[in-house]
């Protein structure tokens, strides 16, 4: 999932470029002000490490396809977030330069998304919260598929993100999200399951190394409830304010294509793999167009007010039963785990 | 980097550092020249809307520039690009079918805009690929560091980089072992799977956390005090001023000017 050259937008490219800067620079100042010698080494002999593993594939099941591990949340779990981000872009770096993979502009894009998402946001928000100060196995193992899969979600919604804002492609967004998000839950399940064994490996053979990764002071043990209130709050507004302008304005792309053709969409061929998305989604979609597709058209369309009602009830409720499904996923995790112990 | 086999990954290796020893007079400039003028043909090439074919294909000059002067092998380094464009390509191959809307008529043939894209993607990723295989190959990765180093990146990641690059080969050569000693124990492939996977990769990664405990008493027992040495020194000179500026001016004019159009208007006389 490297981003490449070819399909982003210099402006993109930069802006990226400029995040991904800054983060090596802080990430930097912070290892350095850790003042801890062996690190150094530690850390180098830790890139090429990443990048002999990723070079031992596995079949995996099911599929008869063979994968390799992404390694950035398995370094977030050894030595932290700041020294996992600085490998993690610097073996970007030498498959940028070597093997041209992704490209030079683009590597702003791959290590924002290959190193923040798992070592910033997978790694402190998902698995030290799971995870807590003093884990059981089945708890660590738990707490590390449910990051690398988090964390991989975050790094496929960058590249669509960047892709479709660069407007070289002409995939539309929920095209491209609806090709990214799935396969990349499957390679998140992969590699959550080879990093937890991994870890697990490490701290049966080398239990010092896992302890240091779990410092003595353990994290303050109350602060999930906070943590989810926020999240809830988010998706509310997220959910119910957004929405009103997701579907009333065209966006970018379907703006910069009304204004060559005089037409809101582009005929895509039926027939093709976007038909046939199109017709999936229709009929896996709970709400159908984001709007009651009970009410009647005539006066929904009449009243603006209405619609914008519509839509942010329909955000609304998307929220809260994706929320509601993500809680029923955890009880049955939790229900299944509680008579194996 | 699934592609790749291990081997392959090693030869390529090899063979671009290789490279990099060359003595030509790319060789000689300053890495800071190479990687900014490097910079500066990516960041033209990427700027160009997504209907561009023409005035993109005198952008080819400077890989070809590079490539000769710096006595780079082509047919190589065009089998390495061949590598890794398949995921620009695969992005770019939805064009057709959602922009289909006619843009250039040859006579009776209509070529749609998503055609047209899709070759403006794939122009971009043989330039922008090999803009970045020709750089590492006559400037070296240790020069690269170095020059990233005097422009301000951080040095402790700058030395995250050298010590990747020092140790890759070690490593890369423990992972074949690795792997080969798995493969010859997985008859009719069983023991391939993720099962085994996590102790293969769990018992590599303590030995490479071992070796570095090593690494680290021998950097200390020779005084070592947070510098690397490259044997090669290079000033910013007047070569390097004139490499910088030309290539600028070029991409500039390019960029302002379809040389490609403007040619074509005059062999054609319209």
């Amino acid at each position: 999932m490297h981003m490449a050259d070819a399909l982003i937008s210099p402006t993109v490219g930069a802006t990226m470029w400029t995040a991904s800067a800054a983060m090596i620079a802080y990430c930097s100042t912070k290892v350095r002000g850790e003042r801890d010698e062996r690190k150094v080494p530690l850390m180098g002999v830790l890139g090429a490490f990443l990048f002999a593993a990723q070079m031992i594939n596995f079949t995996i099941p099911a599929t008869g396809s063979s994968g390799h591990i992404g390694g950035g949340l398995l370094l977030a779990i050894l030595l932290g977030p700041h020294a996992a981000f600085l490998i993690i872009a610097s073996v970007l770096v030498v498959q940028a330069l070597f093997f041209a993979d992704g490209g030079l502009l683009a590597l702003g894009c791959n290590i924002f998304n290959l190193g923040f998402f798992p070592a910033f946001v997978a790694y402190p928000l998902i698995h030290r919260v799971i995870a807590g100060a003093n884990p059981g196995r089945l708890r660590l193992s738990l707490a590390t598929i449910i990051a690398a899969v988090a964390g991989l979600q975050m790094g496929a919604m960058g590249v669509v993100l960047e892709t479709v804002s660069s407007g070289i492609s002409s995939l539309p967004f929920s095209t491209f999200v609806s090709l990214m998000l799935p396969i990349h839950l499957a390679i998140g399940l992969v590699e959550g399951f080879v990093t937890a064994a991994v870890v697990a490996f490490v701290a049966s053979a080398r239990p010092d190394i896992v302890q240091n990764a779990f410092p003595a002071r353990p994290l303050a043990q109350p602060s999930l409830r906070p943590l989810l209130l926020a999240f809830l709050v988010a998706a509310v507004v997220t959910g119910g304010v957004v929405s009103w302008f997701a579907s009333s304005q065209p966006d970018g792309l379907e703006w910069s294509i009304a204004r060559v053709t005089g037409q809101e969409e582009l005929s895509a061929p039926a027939a093709g793999l976007h038909g046939r998305l199109a017709a999936l989604q229709e009929k896996i979609a709970l709400l159908p167009g984001y709007a009651f597709s009970g009410q009647d058209e005539s006066t929904a369309a009449a009243i603006q007010r209405d619609e914008r009602i519509g839509t942010s009830l329909s955000g609304i409720v998307g929220g809260l039963a994706t929320l509601s499904l993500v809680a029923g996923i955890a009880l049955l995790l939790k229900r299944r785990s509680l008579p194996a112990k | 980097m699934s592609r790749l086999s291990i081997e392959n990954a090693l030869t390529d290796f090899r063979r671009l550092d290789l490279l990099a020893l060359g003595d030509t007079p790319i060789h000689r400039l300053d890495a800071r020249a190479k990687v900014l003028a490097t910079l500066a043909f990516v960041t033209t090439v990427m700027s160009f809307d997504r209907y561009q074919i023409s005035a993109l294909l005198p952008f080819f000059i400077f890989p070809l520039c590079l490539v000769i002067l710096g006595n780079i092998p082509a047919g190589y380094l065009l089998k390495r690009i061949a590598l890794v464009i398949p995921f620009a390509v695969m992005v770019g191959l939805f064009n057709p079918f959602l922009d289909s809307r006619a843009m250039v008529r040859l006579g009776p043939l209509a070529i749609s805009g998503g055609w047209i894209s899709c070759a403006s993607i794939l122009i971009r990723a043989v330039l922008t690929a090999g803009a970045a295989l020709i750089l590492v190959s006559v400037t070296g990765f240790s020069a690269i560091c170095h020059a990233l180093n005097r422009m301000g990146v951080p040095q402790a990641f700058t030395m995250q980089l050298l010590f990747l690059h020092r140790y890759l080969f070690v490593l890369i050569e423990e992972a074949k072992q690795v792997s080969r000693a798995r493969q010859l124990r997985s008859f009719g492939s069983r023991g391939l799977g993720i099962r085994n996977s996590g102790p293969i990769l769990g018992n590599l990664l303590l030995r490479t956390w071992e070796r570095a405990e090593r690494i680290h008493l021998a950097m200390l027992a020779r005084g070592f005090s947070g510098d690397f040495h490259t044997r090669r020194e290079s000033r910013f000179g007047g070569w390097e001023l004139i490499f910088i500026l030309g290539w600028t001016i070029l991409f500039i004019i390019l960029r302002v000017w379809n040389i490609s159009a403007v040619l074509g208007r005059l062999l054609t006389g319209t």
